[in-house]
């Protein structure tokens, strides 16, 4: 019995890791061979799908990295204090946020809004025979409802991540000035100086691959729904479940190929 | 087969289609040709695998066995390039309409010609307003799908499967879930266009009445056979039993309302031991 299901269950993950692979592969087609095709991806869906990904993220996003800014500053305030080096707590927060807190929170949120937004979308659309209609339009549903979603959040979720962690930083300094009495111009010099472009760089690639893992979760859920209202709100939560957990292992994997090459 | 057949093209060859779900036979083994500038209606109740066989027809499925050809390519066949050329020539009505909701009317209807003709976009909107009187919907390009009833969406969805002036237009159930005079006006339409575009109609419905306002021919499925085919006057003269009972309504016959297989008694008392 434990077997059995134990098997079900990698047979499933993966059929759905083929699939999946199978999806990214056809949207790769389409982002490079669809232009030469004279079938480039719609400008003005890729727009609507940016300011929808991107813009319209930005309250939420700035909100979640600013307290938790605030939270990692309290907290490592509280450790630091008993060595007397209160003013590494601008370093850490700096280093913690663009590394790690950064690119994992605000993926986080964009799988729970994004995610979940694009899998509802294109499930009702199965549902609803839209996606059928597309296709006997000829219109390939890869091309028009994946590729524009899959280019705005790879280009919109790094920004974010940019963003988010210059105010999730703000949020460090803000309890280091106000509430730890540090002299404003010393955290930022610490911060800055304790601060390495790699760090950025690396929060900026892991966001990378945390977008793929969003769009391309989310896009084959919700193209994959069966069975009316109930399937959409299946595939809805499926879809941020396992973007959560992909997420989470992802980082897992990337920190751990980037401690080790380091050294 | 009718006589005279033999002159007429036949614009879908189908041959020996079978196709099975989950272990049920959907199809089993049907073969049809659907000649240019006719009606062809697919009747048969629930769950006959008469909507299968139309996405059979549309290349949405593909046989398990058995051949689609549409002007003369098998579709399983056909590469992808050659799949988008077919695709121009035909259109489908969905049962839901299937409008795209973030859409207008108009942009529903103008998003094949948009995609697949380089049109310039003054002759994109005299289209769709045309389009668009065809229906008898006239200035309403600028709505959303959600602000329309149940028959103006299917009348814009007939807008837009004929926006690329298809020479095929499949039809799922048309009439389903409208009053009776949109269905008679859908019926109209239906009619109509075959005439006036003298285009080639392929209606899946059970709706009898529609069947025999529309129909130039008609086909009925059971159970994923063909059990008849002929004009609307040699169905109605049938004396096949199963197409006596469908034509009729009647809820006795040999289409039996209990569909399972196993003795009731043996079934009630089955947890009882």
């Amino acid at each position: 019995m434990l077997l059995e299901s134990i098997g079900r269950v990698s047979l499933s993950f993966w059929n759905q890791t083929k699939e999946t692979l199978f999806l990214l592969a056809q949207t790769l087609y389409w982002i490079f061979c669809g232009p030469f095709r004279k079938k480039p991806v719609s400008r003005k869906n890729l727009f609507a799908q940016t300011v929808f990904g991107g813009i319209h993220s930005l309250p939420i996003v700035f909100f979640v990295d600013f307290f938790i800014g605030m939270v990692l500053a309290m907290q490592a305030a509280y450790q630091l204090e008993k060595w007397g080096a209160t003013i590494y707590v601008a370093s850490l927060v700096g280093v913690s946020v663009t590394r790690e807190i950064g690119p994992v929170l605000t993926s986080l949120v964009i799988a729970g809004r994004v995610g979940a937004a694009i899998t509802a979308e294109l499930a009702t659309m199965k549902v609803t025979e839209q996606v059928e209609a597309l296709e006997t339009m000829g219109l390939n549903p890869v091309r028009t409802l994946v590729v524009p979603r899959f280019l705005a959040l790879l280009v919109m979720l790094p920004c974010l991540v940019l963003l988010g962690d210059l105010i999730g930083m703000l949020g460090g300094y803000v309890i280091g000035t106000v509430n730890l009495g540090l002299p404003s111009g010393l955290y930022v010099d610490t911060t800055i100086q304790f601060l390495e472009k790699k760090d950025i760089l690396t929060g900026l690639l892991k966001s990378a691959v945390f977008s793929v893992i969003i769009t391309m979760t989310a896009c084959r859920e919700g193209l994959s729904t069966q069975g009316g209202a109930e399937g959409v709100g299946r595939s809805t939560t499926r879809s941020v479940v396992i973007s959560f957990i992909l997420i989470i292992l992802a980082d897992a994997i990337l920190t751990g190929v980037f401690y080790f090459a380091k050294t | 087969m009718e006589a005279g057949a033999d002159s007429k093209q036949a614009v879908i060859r189908v041959r020996d289609l079978v196709k099975d779900f989950g272990g049920r036979r959907i199809l089993n083994g049907i073969s049809l040709d659907v000649y240019e500038g006719e009606t062809l209606v697919v009747m048969g109740g629930s769950g006959c695998g008469k909507s299968t066989f139309l996405r059979h027809l549309i290349g949405s499925i593909s046989p398990d066995s058995g051949e689609v050809w549409m002007f003369g390519k098998n579709l399983a066949s056909a590469p992808e390039g050659e799949m988008d050329e077919i695709r121009k020539k035909f259109g489908m009505l969905f049962q839901s309409a299937a409008l795209f909701d973030s859409l207008t009317v108009g942009e529903n209807i103008a998003l094949p010609l948009r995609e697949h003709a380089k049109l310039d976009e003054n002759i994109v909107q005299i289209i769709v307003k045309m389009k668009l009187e065809l229906v008898g919907l006239r200035g309403f390009e600028n709505l959303m799908p959600s602000q329309l009833s149940g028959g103006m969406k299917k009348r814009v969805g007939l807008a837009r499967a004929i926006s690329m002036d298809p020479k095929i237009v499949f039809y799922d159930e048309p009439t389903a879930g409208l009053d009776p005079i949109m269905t008679a006006v859908i019926d109209k339409l239906v009619v109509d266009l075959t005439k006036k575009l003298s285009m080639t109609s392929v209606v899946v419905t059970h709706d009898m009445a529609s069947v025999f306002r529309i129909a130039d021919r008609i086909v009925m499925f059971h159970q994923g056979n063909m059990v008849e085919m002929g004009t609307p006057e040699e169905i109605r003269n049938s004396k096949n039993p199963l197409v006596r009972q469908f034509i009729a309504g009647e809820a006795e016959g040999p289409v039996s309302f209990f569909q399972q297989g196993d003795d009731y008694l043996e079934h009630l008392t089955a947890g009882i031991r």
